[in-house]
């Protein structure tokens, strides 16, 4: 039948060889797509290995709820490090999710087509500058114009906040406008057909009905800014307090390990691998809530 | 112009870019009729029905030229804000669109949107409104269940209470039936006749017979033209004009 179609006939070798190359090339990417996972793996392995043990030893409930902080004295209690995580990464979340949202909305219900070809690609440009740039920004302009206008040392959960929230801009803008760029333009067209104006239709239509899409923009921006190391320790002031205000000094558990682990060892090293174990949970919550929250809503909203 | 014709145009042209899609449409569509505009596909009938409530501003290279009135009022002027022309002028999409909301909310969006906030207000005009398209006694128990889920039929239905419940003059309706099985095709020239007694009804639809069965005026349009319109009746038995008797015989489109 092959040669009848015009394909050259194959000998019984030749088929072999076809078999045992798609089961050679499917074997090739099999190791890659594992070799891709089992990286997580062993990270996640190792992080755990390094970090449990002494998290048992000093106790868990203790070692996140202690303020103590002295690696040398043996006391281990990262209790300011996970509020000042919370509290950076909040902040961030409020000015680079209104921001974020903000500018898809502009882009995609208000600008001509023309404008969001230039200002999309600008943003998204955002995500190309190296976090120190950001960080070295912040120091120079923005910390002393804390410290000035609003008073405290300016290095401060307010400065973090900022910068982290614009540099969650690219991943929240981008994120948000596929969300609202996937609405049926049917949807627009009823809103105004019944009267409703340009913004009217924004908030009571188009904004719900891309509700699932805009959730997983601010996990995403939100991942970023629980993880962003550099640009946070250049602006928090990386103090071991609780911090009492916005104008107050912070530490997050991802500069507490980047700030130690260069002279850390023994048992003060494990301890910030238990460090990076209670980030790795946060960040495990965290995504858990919003990734139910975002399916939950998409499926009352297709109704299966 | 006489009392009874809700809108009427004159010499209206309208231009997509250099595409000269509306040429000199004067029409006169009567009260509390259905009237139906039919022609092939490209012909502009759905440009024409997308310039009585405006749609076709959101176009940006859409240009319009001549004159549009609503009850002798111009619907381009000062003195009727475009929200207000589209709230006494409605639409029914081709596709039914329901707004990913529920039920309820569908029909209670437009009341909302011109200012209605008592809740036992918008209980009643979404009572009503669904009684009107006969939805309420299916839906009264399902009101909040995603409007989604509801079958095509409903769909169009559901999209027509929720222009009912602005309380609108006008319905354009752009092949509403054209998504829909012959049987639910029936059901909802039925609900137009219905609502023919309390709303001017203008339906652009590409089947004949669907124009003959429904509308009492016809107009047929063929490249951006309004070649003839009269008395459905008239235009289908005993056309003026030699290409609409072509088109009413099946010679082309």
């Amino acid at each position: 039948m092959r040669a009848s179609q015009g394909m050259p006939k194959r000998s019984p070798l030749g088929a072999w060889l076809d078999r045992k190359q798609d089961l050679f090339i499917s074997s090739i990417l099999l190791v890659v797509a594992l070799s891709a996972i089992s990286g997580l793996v062993v990270i996640t392995a190792f992080i755990f290995k390094e970090g449990l043990p002494i998290m048992l030893q000093v106790g868990v409930g203790k070692f996140v709820s202690s303020s103590d902080w002295y690696p040398a004295e043996g006391h281990f209690g990262i209790f300011p490090m996970i509020m000042g995580s919370l509290a950076v990464t909040a902040g961030a979340l409020v000015i680079g999710g209104v921001l974020g949202l903000g500018c898809a909305v502009v882009l995609t219900q208000f600008c001509p087509r023309w404008a969001v070809s230039i200002l999309k690609p600008s943003i998204e440009l955002l995500a190309g500058i190296p976090s120190v740039v950001y960080g070295f920004i912040g120091v120079v302009i923005l910390v002393p114009m804390i410290r000035v206008h609003l008073g405290g040392p300016g290095l401060s959960v307010l400065a973090s906040s900022i910068v982290l929230g614009i540099m969650m801009l690219p991943t929240v803008t981008s994120i948000s406008v596929d969300a609202l760029q996937a609405v049926p333009k049917a949807y627009r067209d009823g809103s105004i057909a019944l009267g409703a104006t340009h913004w009217q239709t924004t908030r009571m239509v188009i904004l719900k009905a891309s509700r699932s899409g805009l959730v997983a923009a601010m996990i995403l921006g939100m991942g970023r800014a629980v993880g962003e190391t550099m640009a946070v320790i250049m602006v928090a002031g990386n103090t071991l307090d609780v911090p009492d205000s916005i104008l107050a000094p912070v530490r997050t558990l991802t500069s507490n390990i980047a700030l130690e682990m260069g002279y850390a060892a023994g048992d003060h090293r494990k301890a910030l691998f238990a460090t990076g174990v209670v980030l790795f949970v946060i960040i495990m919550i965290l995504n858990t809530i919003a990734l139910t929250v975002s399916r939950r809503r998409s499926r009352r909203k297709s109704g299966a | 112009m006489t009392a009874q014709h809700k809108i009427h145009s004159k010499d209206l042209n309208l231009w997509y870019g250099d595409f000269h899609a509306l040429k000199d449409v004067s029409i006169a569509v009567r009260d509390r009729m259905i009237t139906a505009i039919i022609g092939p596909s490209g012909c502009g009938k759905s440009t024409l029905l997308r310039c009585f409530n405006r749609m076709n501003d959101l176009n940006a290279a859409v240009r319009v030229q001549g004159g549009l009135f609503l009850d002798g009022q111009d619907c381009y002027g000062a003195r009727l804000p475009l929200t207000q022309l589209r709230k006494r002028v409605g639409m029914v999409f081709q596709r039914p669109n329901p707004f990913p909301l529920s039920i309820f909310d569908n029909v209670a969006y437009g009341p909302r949107v011109h200012g209605v906030t008592g809740k036992d207000r918008l209980a009643e005009i979404v009572e009503q409104s669904l009684a009107s398209t006969a939805l309420w006694d299916v839906l009264k128990d399902r009101l909040w269940e995603p409007a989604l889920d509801l079958s095509a039929e409903q769909q169009q239905r559901l999209c027509i209470s929720r222009l009912v419940a602005v309380e609108p003059e006008v319905l354009l309706m752009d092949e509403p039936c054209s998504a829909l099985d012959p049987i639910a095709t029936e059901h909802i020239e039925e609900l137009m006749r219905t609502l023919a007694e309390k709303y001017t009804i203008i339906i652009v639809t590409h089947n004949m017979q669907q124009a003959a069965r429904i509308s009492k005026e016809t107009g047929f349009m063929l490249l951006g033209e309004l070649v003839e319109f009269g008395q459905t009746e008239q235009v289908f038995t005993n056309p003026r004009d030699k290409r609409t008797e072509d088109y009413v015989t099946g010679r082309y489109g």
